[in-house]
């Protein structure tokens, strides 16, 4: 078999198994969704509403076909962008999803930056100094990151540093007097407030997003700094690390340039996936400071019991893991030379 | 304890009572062993230690700061927050507990039936598997209990029904590596049906890299079951679940650090002590790592 046909091979394997997860994924959102305590007809004609109204809604929904109708039909919605609409606001949901997603965009995104930096900096020294001391304080350190409750931290943290101390924003994305202040362009408050010249607003929105997305940060660094410890170990081991020294390359050279630039392809894969990882932080970490995103958007539905906002919003972090594991995959294919 | 004596053990108390012993002489894995044993004396004798009734509530005397015959002060209710986290240490054992026995044998009976049966049931079931390791484990349950109604119940069969999968595929990885050795073979001659080789033969084979793997993941199902009492979605007040706690001290937070302060750091040291006890398990079993020290 030729390379190119191969490759093709391979490519058509993965739609069919990216197509079958999707269709498993879409299952699973149905029968949670068909699960729900909530009446979907209840919500939607309210508690007063005559028999009649009640059995015409219920038809109209399709509630009276067969279970694998409805689920057909529910495919045919979602494939064709019909993701239903929101029962507490009325607006289709997935409006609702797209306005509050660049929020969350922005928290996760400057918190993998920082757990990145974080991350890489200390795998690199705890591999550097196996065994030693700097290995155990950042081994210790990484696994409380990861052992932490972040509601909590994030509570404590919003007590010590803005109650207290006084050194960051509190709740919410920016000042309660610079909401509508600035035009929503992107969604994006960063960058909207930069576009509009207004850096009074933007220096509050940094003021905001630091202590957030640092926790997340923080609590993301753990998976990260393990197996940048892991990868970097495995290069140290290696005889080409001894050539290098022998052949008069400094220390420094050789771990930065030699050992830490064979394991960078790994490195992105696992915080393209430590990115989706955020998404699960970011549910709680936004109930904590009010963040007007996703994860507050999702909770807030799951108390009222909004069925298609819930249904969807589940089948959006489903899909964003997918998009983040394929994501990973390609990166790998394309950056490491072995898998040509 | 003697050679003589150790050596008269059966294999697997050995092996035990090894790996025991390199944790202890680990101070990180020690201390996750005492917390967690700290956690277990707890939850035993919380009538003996917890110093008031953790339901009882006293209006004139809400929201006292830590002294004053409240060791960790009281809550907005007036109830002693010390006695309530002593009795909250039964619900995390519960949880602990309970996610266990569904996880371990759901993730036991898929991996090892996958694996042994092999062909196209091995792809649909693995299939699955990876359907739901493609969500983040707290994201899954949320949905679930929505589905299912909060309970503290309900939060436990949530977890549980997101948390078998890495389960499962370890299971299958390690009957993959037995399903070819003489003796399953043999087993098969004899007439043995794949029931019974897979429940016999096979699952035993398993049982200990599932559970060291349950201990593992131990840290995650703690703080998924906090998160959701934190979310309402698991324990239902009064009940004194951690989270729940957190969570209803939240609204006192400013004023009344000690009601959020305490439940979060039990929280945080049984996870911590998981995490501990999972990372010198990792290295107890690792036979590079046995030589070396």
């Amino acid at each position: 078999m030729s390379i190119t046909r191969r490759r093709l091979t391979h490519v058509a394997g993965q739609i069919a198994t990216i197509a079958i997860t999707l269709f498993g994924l879409l299952l699973l959102t149905f029968v949670i969704g068909r699960m729900m305590p909530a009446d979907p007809v209840r919500a939607i004609v309210g508690e007063d509403a005559s028999q009649e109204t009640y059995q015409m809604v219920y038809e109209r929904l399709g509630l009276d076909r067969p279970l694998w109708e409805q689920f057909l039909r529910y495919l045919g919605d979602v494939l064709t962008g019909d993701f239903g609409t929101s029962i507490r606001t009325g607006q289709p949901v997935i409006q609702d999803i797209l306005h509050v997603m660049p929020a969350t965009i922005e928290l996760a995104t400057f918190a993998i930056i920082i757990g990145a930096t974080l991350g890489i900096a200390l795998g690199v020294t705890a591999a550097v100094n196996k065994d030693r001391w700097p290995d155990h304080i950042v081994r210790v350190f990484s696994l409380f990151g990861h052992s932490m409750p972040i509601f909590w931290t994030g509570m404590i943290a919003l007590l010590v540093f803005y109650a207290r101390l006084g050194w960051v924003g509190g709740s919410g994305r920016m000042e309660q007097f610079y909401i509508g202040l600035v035009d929503e362009r992107t969604g994006f408050l960063l960058i909207d407030s930069a576009l509009a010249g207004e850096w009074d607003v933007f220096r509050s929105a940094v003021n905001h997003l630091i202590l957030p997305a640092a926790l997340l940060g923080y609590s993301s660094s753990a998976y990260i700094t393990r197996m940048t410890r892991s990868f970097m170990l495995d290069q140290l081991g290696q005889e080409y690390m001894v050539t290098a020294r022998v052949k008069g390359l400094s220390r420094r050279q050789t771990i930065w340039r030699h050992a830490f630039g064979n394991i960078r392809v790994q490195l992105v894969t696992i915080i393209a996936l430590a990115y989706g990882g955020l998404l699960e932080g970011a549910v709680l970490i936004e109930t904590v400071f009010a963040w007007p995103g996703f994860g507050q958007y999702l909770t807030n539905n799951l108390v009222t019991g909004d069925m298609n906002a819930v249904m969807t919003c589940v089948l959006i972090v489903g899909v964003i893991f997918i998009a983040l594991n394929l994501l990973s995959d390609i990166l790998y294919r394309l950056f490491d030379p072995r898998t040509k | 304890m003697t050679a003589a004596t150790a050596s008269r053990l059966p294999a697997p108390l050995l092996a035990l009572k090894n790996i025991l012993g390199f944790l202890w002489r680990t101070p990180t894995s020690a201390f996750g062993l005492i917390v967690l044993g700290a956690l277990i004396l707890t939850a035993i004798l919380a009538p003996v230690i917890a110093t008031h009734d953790p339901y009882t509530q006293n209006l004139d005397n809400v929201l006292q700061a830590p002294g004053n015959g409240h060791l960790f002060g009281t809550d907005e209710l007036g109830r002693d927050i010390f006695s309530r986290l002593v009795w909250g240490s039964r619900i995390t054992l519960r949880i602990i507990f309970l996610v266990s026995i569904v996880v371990g044998p759901i993730g036991l009976l898929v991996g090892t039936t996958s694996g042994y049966i092999g062909g196209r049931f091995d792809t649909v079931m693995m299939r699955i598997t990876d359907i739901f390791l493609s969500f983040p484990s707290l994201i899954l349950s949320l949905a679930f209990v929505a589905a299912l109604g909060p309970s503290l119940n309900n939060a436990i069969i949530a977890i549980g029904l997101t948390a078998w999968p890495p389960i499962a595929r370890l299971a299958r990885a390690e009957t993959l590596t037995f399903r070819k050795a003489d003796y399953i073979a043999a087993a098969r001659l004899q007439g043995a049906s794949a029931l019974r080789i897979i429940v016999r033969s096979i699952m035993p084979m398993c049982l200990p890299s599932v559970l060291i793997r349950l201990t593992l993941n131990m840290a995650t199902v703690i703080l998924t079951a906090a998160g959701l009492g934190f979310l309402g979605l698991g324990a239902q007040p009064p009940l004194p679940e951690w989270g729940a706690m957190i969570a209803t001290g939240r609204r006192y937070m400013i004023d009344s650090w000690w009601l959020v302060t305490f439940p979060g750091i039990a929280i945080l040291s049984v996870s911590l002590a998981f995490n501990l006890l999972g990372d010198g398990l990792r290295d107890a079993l690792d036979p590079r790592q046995m030589n070396r020290r």
